[in-house]
């Protein structure tokens, strides 16, 4: 009978373990997103985002003109049909607003997406390998870093074609290594772990070990790098456009809008404050989400935000 | 420390010299330096043959990259060959343009420095105070905008500033069309308010980002020191708060923030573009945009040359800095 008592009662410990384990047994992924939900201003700057995003698409179904209308005369105030007035060409400035974030957001995420992907290749090849390849690939970012990137960028989309995806292209060819250098760093510390070790002893090649082994471990701090390089693209492009070296019509950004508008920033103020409040925007939210990212990855973070 | 110097200006040789061909392979191959003579009426084909000898454009480019190089170590930069530039000199045009950009760059950023630790070192001290939340939006809202627009907006209020000025029977004080031509005039009053006219509103739009940035770093190394163990030390001997603050903790809060410096410096000086825009500096940044638009690759190439060497001496002085001011960093 004690016996029975006895494993009766181990059941029920083992029953609670198992209970109490199954409460714990959250995914990192849901524990990561469940941190990133409860981050207030994460969440809000995501909804504003979206919102500009979506918006920038949408919108301009239900407005009155085309972007590309130029019957209406230019310069007029804001008021019938033209909610935020028409630019020196008569067209309106609404659905050039819209058009531009479309145009300035493509840019930026094709930036930052490949400049990341191309980053953490270079990186994480570089500092699994080390030794002579290790130190030519940091020579090559050494390399890229000593010359202006804007001035590069400059010359090279003069050369080409000024329409967005080069301007994207070449804005990625001169962004990669700052993320090149924080995931060879990371790559370097990680390939000393014992997991590594084993997955070479039991004969993993090394892009098995780079993209199965390296690259999961480290994305964290490739999306947060990720997220931040979407805002410095954004303001990259807007500066280049403005000295007349980056997007050129047909298409067209917010950089370029501002550069069209900006003598007017006294006489019609909202030409010029539009352009720049949604640089702002965009730039602003993405810094808070990428905040809310790093926090959220952060293995020492164990408050949870009510 | 001196071997270490040694060493890494050996090895940035060969990095300045392997960035400077490849450079000089992309300006050579982004357009035709000839291309608007071509098209001009009047031309033979016998004149464009004998210009495009005479610039050497007949060679190889390896060639032509090494007649360039050579020419460049002797001080021979060649002359600018875009139509209007009158075949300037380019080292006359970069080395002025330097000296503009410099001395706008310089100022700017050592103000940025000050009022960067200041607010860094006092946000790190009352941390979650009223003052560091304020501080921290502000920082984080200079990040977010563009400094074009950041520099109009500064223009347009120094113009009314001024034409309000001008309304209460006074002269103008900002300059918002670069420096004057003929100095800053003859008695020190003069100079004073002509000299701090002319250089308060770039310098303002120069500084948001870079005040920005070392506010957050300053801030943020402060934090790391004041909850040092050795400042905890000093607060248990029964130092004061001040001398705790600013003798401990601050000095080694410095050290990151210092190299930053150094880096900003070298890479500012080629990205001032914008600012010397809008404010009618003929600075490096108008250079680069004129020999861009107009295709003049000789004086291309000068101007890379000279920022990228600026970026490499920089970087270098920061690398230094860093194992002068933190004694446990070996440099061997």
């Amino acid at each position: 009978m004690p016996d029975a008592t006895k494993t009766a009662a181990a059941d029920g410990t083992a029953a609670a373990a198992r209970h109490e384990f199954d409460a714990k047994a959250r995914s990192q992924t849901s524990i990561i997103l469940g941190r990133f939900v409860h981050h207030r201003l994460a969440m809000v700057s995501l909804a504003v985002l979206l919102l500009l995003a979506i918006s920038s698409f949408v919108v301009p179904l239900f407005l009155k003109y085309n972007y590309a209308d130029t019957t209406a005369g230019g310069y007029l105030k804001p008021g019938g049909g033209h909610i935020l007035g028409t630019d020196q060409l008569g067209r309106d400035a609404l659905a050039q607003l819209l058009r531009g974030t479309q145009f300035s957001l493509a840019i930026a995420f094709t930036v930052a997406i490949s400049s990341t992907i191309v980053g953490v290749l270079i990186g994480a090849v570089a500092g699994y390998l080390k030794g002579i390849i290790d130190s030519s690939l940091m020579r090559l970012v050494d390399l890229f870093l000593i010359v202006p990137q804007i001035a590069l960028t400059a010359l090279l989309v003069h050369a080409f074609a000024p329409s967005w995806y080069v301007v994207a292209a070449v804005l990625a060819l001169f962004n990669w290594m700052q993320i090149a250098r924080i995931t060879r760093g990371e790559a370097l510390s990680l390939s000393a772990r014992e997991f590594v070790e084993a997955s070479r002893a039991s004969g993993g090649g090394t892009w098995h070990i780079v993209f199965k082994h390296l690259i999961p471990n480290m994305i964290g701090t490739i999306t947060v790098n990720a997220t931040l390089s979407v805002s410095t693209a954004v303001l990259t492009e807007a500066a280049l456009s403005f000295i007349g070296l980056g997007v050129q019509l047909p298409d067209t950004s917010l950089g370029l809008i501002v550069q069209d508008n900006y003598t007017q920033v006294l006489l019609r103020p909202w030409l010029f404050w539009g352009p720049f409040l949604a640089i702002v925007l965009i730039s602003m939210t993405i810094s808070f989400i990428g905040d809310g990212l790093r926090d959220a990855f952060d293995p020492r973070q164990t408050k949870v935000r009510a | 420390m001196f071997q270490y110097l040694i060493r890494r200006l050996l090895i940035s040789i060969p990095i300045l010299l392997i960035g400077s061909f490849l450079v000089f392979i992309l300006v050579a191959s982004a357009g035709d330096p000839l291309a608007g003579l071509r098209t001009k009426p009047g031309i033979t084909a016998q004149q464009i043959q004998s210009l495009s000898a005479q610039l050497g454009l007949d060679h190889s480019i390896l060639v032509r990259y090494w007649d360039w190089l050579t020419g460049f170590v002797r001080g021979d930069w060649g002359n600018s060959i875009a139509l209007g530039e009158a075949q300037a000199p380019v080292f006359d045009t970069v080395s002025n343009a330097l000296w503009v950009t410099m001395r706008l760059v310089i100022g700017a950023e050592l103000i940025a420095l000050v009022l960067g630790i200041a607010v860094g070192v006092f946000s790190a001290v009352r941390q979650y105070s009223i003052f560091d939340y304020l501080m921290t939006s502000v920082a984080f809202l200079m990040f977010s905008m563009p400094i074009a627009c950041v520099a109009v907006v500064v223009k347009n209020y120094g113009i009314q500033f001024n034409e309000l000025l001008l309304s209460l029977h006074l002269n103008r004080w900002l300059t918002t069309a670069g420096p004057p031509a003929n100095g800053f005039g003859h008695n020190l009053g003069q100079v004073i308010v002509n000299y701090s006219g002319t250089f308060l509103l770039p310098t303002i739009s120069l500084m948001t980002i870079s005040f920005a940035a070392y506010s957050r770093f300053q801030r943020a190394s402060m934090l790391e020191t004041l909850n040092a163990d050795y400042v905890r030390t000093a607060r248990a001997k029964g130092l004061s708060q001040s001398r705790v603050i600013f003798r401990h903790a601050m000095r080694n809060a410095l050290i990151p923030v210092s190299t930053l410096f150094a880096l900003n410096i070298g890479a500012i000086i080629g990205g001032a573009i914008i600012t010397e825009r809008v404010f009618g500096w003929n600075g490096m940044g108008t250079v680069l945009v004129k020999a861009v638009s107009n295709y003049d690759p000789p004086t291309l190439m000068g101007w890379f040359a000279v920022t990228a060497t600026i970026v490499v001496v920089f970087n270098l002085i920061s690398d230094l800095l860093y194992g002068l001011l933190d004694p446990r960093i070996r440099l061997a």
